[in-house]
């Protein structure tokens, strides 16, 4: 990742004129049938959150998202860091949680529904399904990829497991822990989005389907506007981080 | 460790065994899960006997297999001419981030007054998911080379098709097919999820229409279907992502 280029306003300047742009034109193209130009995609989203209805779906979102983002990322980097500082348990764990990364999850929402019911455990366990795995996956990769030099400095200092992973595993690993736990932030909204839209009745994910199920394009484009605009802020945000943590270390 | 494939073999097995006492004893009730056996008995049931199941299951794993090309073919050729744009990257870089933390699929009501409520729509939907995985891998992939093989092949004298070719790509393949299977894995979330809002035949209907009718050794059943077929697909891909990675960097 030494070649990632440092984002710059012009970037974004540029990104977003285009954007405005080519939506534009795919309006000219597929006609108010299929999609709202962006001017009247945000003053749709202006109406939308000028409503109290809205923030209270916007807030049982954020709080589901919330749950579910603790438990995905503190489960996934303990079982992570567990599996990845033994050779043994990460040869035999390892590809049973790359096969249960790799199933779509969103074929359980079924289940999901009849062991949780319709509300807010069910889009807790939605979400966190879709970000435990990523994260404990990267945060394998991160410890089983410590040059093996590293570890034999440990031994040579008879240093304590406790001491090792304090000291050794931890420091090697942070910056494609850190980078796991950006793509589980990403898969904890999906999933959590995802809950919303098939397993609840409230947050920004229901307002979502309900729009759908009556064709309604404005609030569909609206609300997809903001989703896109927060996640990508979001993750500007913790890119930022993770690159100021590979630069310098912690 | 001697035997890691035993030891996993034992571990599943008595995961599921686990299951089958659960749900047998009534720990877990009959409406919320049936056991194993019984998932694997509607399975072999539905195969034999519903005069649907064989052709909505290829026409599902037909939409899977067309988007999963869908999206890695262009996904490489389109990762390979932004990895030559290095502006063009940076621009599109926000892009790349947060594409999987925002549900693509509230576009299908979009594709379906496009293409209208069938195969293309879903095989669209499935691409669309699919092919930003495997644009962002191929990236990551061409980043990995390491530089003294372009200072070879310049010494070589290859010429730009021949480095491409026989340097690039064989040095790009080991995180290439972590992108396609991650390509995989997304088309079928898109084209199940797809069959789940609107479709006419597929296995994500059919999933929807058994939970709707209280029919949940069905439910399983096509369940336990989608896993296997997945977990066949990412296992031989793994397979082969091992072999590679271990003929590049040797064993670890």
């Amino acid at each position: 990742m030494t070649q990632r280029p440092h984002q710059t306003w012009t970037d974004y300047a540029i990104l977003i004129a285009t954007t405005i742009a080519l939506w534009q034109l795919a309006w000219y193209v597929a006609g108010s049938e299929a999609i709202t130009p962006p001017l009247q995609t945000v003053l749709r989203l202006g109406v939308l959150m000028d409503s109290a209805r809205f923030w209270e779906h916007a807030r049982a979102t954020a709080v589901a998202f919330f749950f579910a983002a603790a438990l995905a990322l503190v489960g996934g980097l303990a079982l992570g860091v567990a599996v990845g500082s033994s050779r043994a348990a990460h040869e035999i764990l390892t590809p049973i949680l790359g096969t249960l990364y790799s199933i779509p999850k969103i074929m359980l929402y079924p289940v999901i529904l009849l062991v949780f019911g319709l509300g807010l455990s069910a889009k807790v366990a939605f979400g966190a399904m879709h970000g435990f795995f990523p994260v404990a996956l990267f945060a394998i990769g991160a410890i089983r990829n410590i040059p093996p030099v590293l570890l034999r400095t440990a031994r040579v200092m008879h240093l304590s497991r406790l001491d090792l992973v304090r000291n050794i595993l931890l420091p090697a690993a942070l910056p494609e822990i850190v980078t796991g736990l950006r793509i589980g932030f990403s898969t904890t909204l999906l999933g959590t989005l995802m809950g919303e839209l098939f397993a609840s009745s409230e947050g920004l994910g229901f307002m979502m389907i309900r729009a759908m199920d009556i064709h309604n394009v404005p609030d569909i484009m609206a609300l997809t506007l903001l989703l896109f605009v927060v996640a990508t802020a979001a993750n500007i945000s913790i890119l930022a981080v993770e690159q100021r943590i590979r630069s310098h270390g912690m | 460790m001697k035997h890691p494939g035993l030891l996993r073999l034992a571990i599943v097995a008595g995961a599921v065994l686990a299951l089958e006492i659960a749900c047998r004893s009534g720990l877990i009730d009959r409406v919320t899960m049936v056991p194993p056996s019984q998932m694997v008995a509607a399975l072999v049931r539905m195969s034999r006997t519903a005069p649907w199941f064989w052709s909505d299951t290829g026409s599902t794993f037909r939409n899977i297999g067309a988007a999963t090309v869908l999206s890695i073919v262009p996904g490489f050729l389109i990762g390979l001419v932004i990895h030559a744009l290095p502006r063009l990257r940076a621009v599109l870089n926000p892009v790349f981030m947060s594409y999987y933390s925002v549900p693509t699929f509230v576009f299908y009501p979009l594709l379906i007054v496009i293409f209208g409520i069938n195969s293309a729509s879903l095989i669209v939907m499935g691409a669309l998911f699919g092919i930003v995985a495997m644009i962002s891998a191929t990236l990551a992939s061409i980043d990995r080379i390491p530089r003294v093989y372009g200072k070879v092949a310049r010494v070589a004298g290859l010429s730009p098709w021949q480095k491409a070719l026989r340097i690039q790509l064989p040095a790009a393949i080991p995180h290439l097919i972590t992108g396609i299977r991650l390509a995989v894995a997304y088309s079928v979330i898109g084209v199940i999820a797809g069959e789940f809002i609107i479709a006419t035949a597929g296995l994500g209907r059919r999933l929807t229409l058994s939970y709707n009718e209280f029919d949940t050794p069905n439910m399983y059943g096509l369940m336990l279907l989608i896993f296997i077929a997945v977990a066949i697909v990412n296992s031989v891909l793994q397979r082969w992502e091992g072999r590679v990675h271990v003929r590049w960097y040797g064993r670890r």
